[in-house]
């Protein structure tokens, strides 16, 4: 091994700077160095768009399906999400959807019927009506979009544990899915759905909820973010095959929780 | 002087180092394109500067590398304290040095003669650095989990506080950075220490 030369240790820090100085005056050498320390330099990297890459993209994938097991570690069955007075309530509250306004189902009430299969001890079909005479409770609670902004809103409905437990639900079971009437579609871990604030909502500010956010039912989680709170409820299924998700099966976190 | 054959960074710091760059250039770039999503500013991120492609390739990328962000800086951090460096090298700290320091620097006459020793303006700015990071650790894991951390939660603010908190912690280590950058290109020696140690 070359021993370093006691001399270096001797060198004025002026001369240095002097001496980098003179090398950066170089044009050659500027450029080397302005092109190594850009951004540009990392090209491998910028604005690469995900879905080209197939090994980045199952391994990025696998470390979302590991942040699926730490969400449900982390998940508190008792933790309340914050609720807040209705004076504080975003009006308007935002639309959100994978279309845009003009597209937004309308569902006619009167033939609507929802349907609950799977792991369920009563597989009858349920009407508005049926629905709207059950114990009704409602929240005041921040809505967070996977965007990032977040609005509060009021929504009231059927708390969702007590409805499982009506149709006779194996709890034991890992997921519960959605198909809602504008081809969207999601599931939840039961964790989350026997949650005391995961409400299936027929009411928004305390109007039957309005076709742009979900009429006839949506199911409100508050521990979940926008994308896992379904619209347009067309059929529940209780089940231990992962049924995936619209946003899910192209990229987005499954659990999705906050 | 003595002939002192420890290198001046050692291993483990170098190490961290350069992950903790990969991971804060993930973060970054990724970070920009989850905000061009829903900017509460009047601007958005040049497309060219962000990582991902659309939402969910940025948001698959700024989570796969908090996690290689938050256990390389706990490492770093553990080592630094555990190791006697951090107090050594960044202790003793008086805003009178940096104000001084800062002025020598200004006028060119700081010196690096000693690659061991960190003038006050570095001590201030690595210090500050550590700091900023766990800010937006912090920060970040209130925009994840803000129903599951509500003590950190409050303590921040609330949701919407926390994204303003998380954005100005970015922009002071990206300024940060630039800094660095800058000054690593005016003592290029700076850079061969931190790849080879000495």
């Amino acid at each position: 091994m070359i021993k370093k030369s006691p001399r270096l240790a001797m060198i004025d820090g002026d001369t240095v700077v002097k001496e980098a100085l003179r090398r950066i005056e170089q044009p050659s050498r500027r450029l080397f160095l302005q092109r190594s320390l850009t951004l540009g330099g990392l090209s491998l990297l910028t604005g690469c768009a995900i879905v080209d890459e197939d090994s980045v993209e199952t391994a990025l994938m696998s470390i979302s399906r590991f942040n699926d097991g730490v969400q449900g570690w982390l998940f508190d069955p008792k933790q309340l999400a914050p609720t807040y007075p209705e004076s504080m309530i975003t009006r308007p509250f935002p639309f959100n959807a994978y279309y845009g306004e003009d597209e937004i189902r309308q569902v006619d009430a009167d033939s609507y019927r929802l349907e609950v299969t799977g792991m369920v001890a009563d597989k009858r079909a349920w009407t508005l009506a049926e629905l709207q005479a059950l114990p009704q409770t409602d929240q005041v609670t921040r809505h967070i979009c996977v965007e990032g902004w977040s609005a509060i809103g009021k929504w009231g409905g059927v708390n969702f544990a007590s409805f499982l437990s009506r149709v006779g639900a194996d709890t034991s079971a890992k997921y519960i899915g959605f198909k809602c009437a504008d081809d969207y579609y999601t599931s939840i871990d039961m964790a989350t759905a026997l949650h005391p604030q995961t409400l299936l909502t027929l009411t928004y500010d305390g109007e039957p909820l309005p076709p742009r956010y979900g009429f006839p039912m949506k199911l409100r989680m508050p521990t979940k973010l926008g994308y896992k709170n379904p619209k347009h409820i067309q059929a529940i299924f209780v089940t231990n095959t992962y049924p995936g998700g619209y946003w899910e099966d192209q990229g987005y976190n499954w659990f999705g929780g906050s | 002087m003595s002939d002192d054959t420890r290198p001046i960074h050692p291993v483990w710091l170098r190490v961290t180092h350069w992950l903790n760059a990969l991971a804060v250039v993930i973060m970054t770039m990724s970070g920009w394109r989850i905000y061009n999503a829903a900017p509460f500013f009047d601007f958005k991120s040049a497309k060219a500067m962000t990582l991902g492609g659309w939402l969910g390739g940025a948001i698959q990328w700024h989570f796969a590398a908090m996690w290689l962000l938050a256990a390389n800086g706990l490492v770093y951090l553990l080592c630094n304290a555990g190791s006697g460096r951090l107090w050594t090298k960044f202790f003793p700290l008086s805003p009178r040095a940096i104000v001084a320091d800062l002025l020598a620097a200004l006028r060119g006459h700081l010196s690096h003669a000693d690659p061991r020793e960190y003038n006050a303006v570095q001590r201030a700015a690595y210090l500050f650095v550590m700091v900023d990071a766990v800010l937006l650790v912090l920060s970040g894991l209130v925009l994840w989990k803000s129903v599951q951390l509500p003590l950190l939660r409050e303590l921040l603010g609330g949701y919407e506080a926390a994204r303003r908190a998380h954005f100005f912690a970015m922009a002071a280590l990206v300024a940060f950075a630039a800094v660095h950058l800058a000054m690593v290109a005016l003592v290029p020696r700076t850079l061969l220490t931190m790849i080879r140690g000495r």
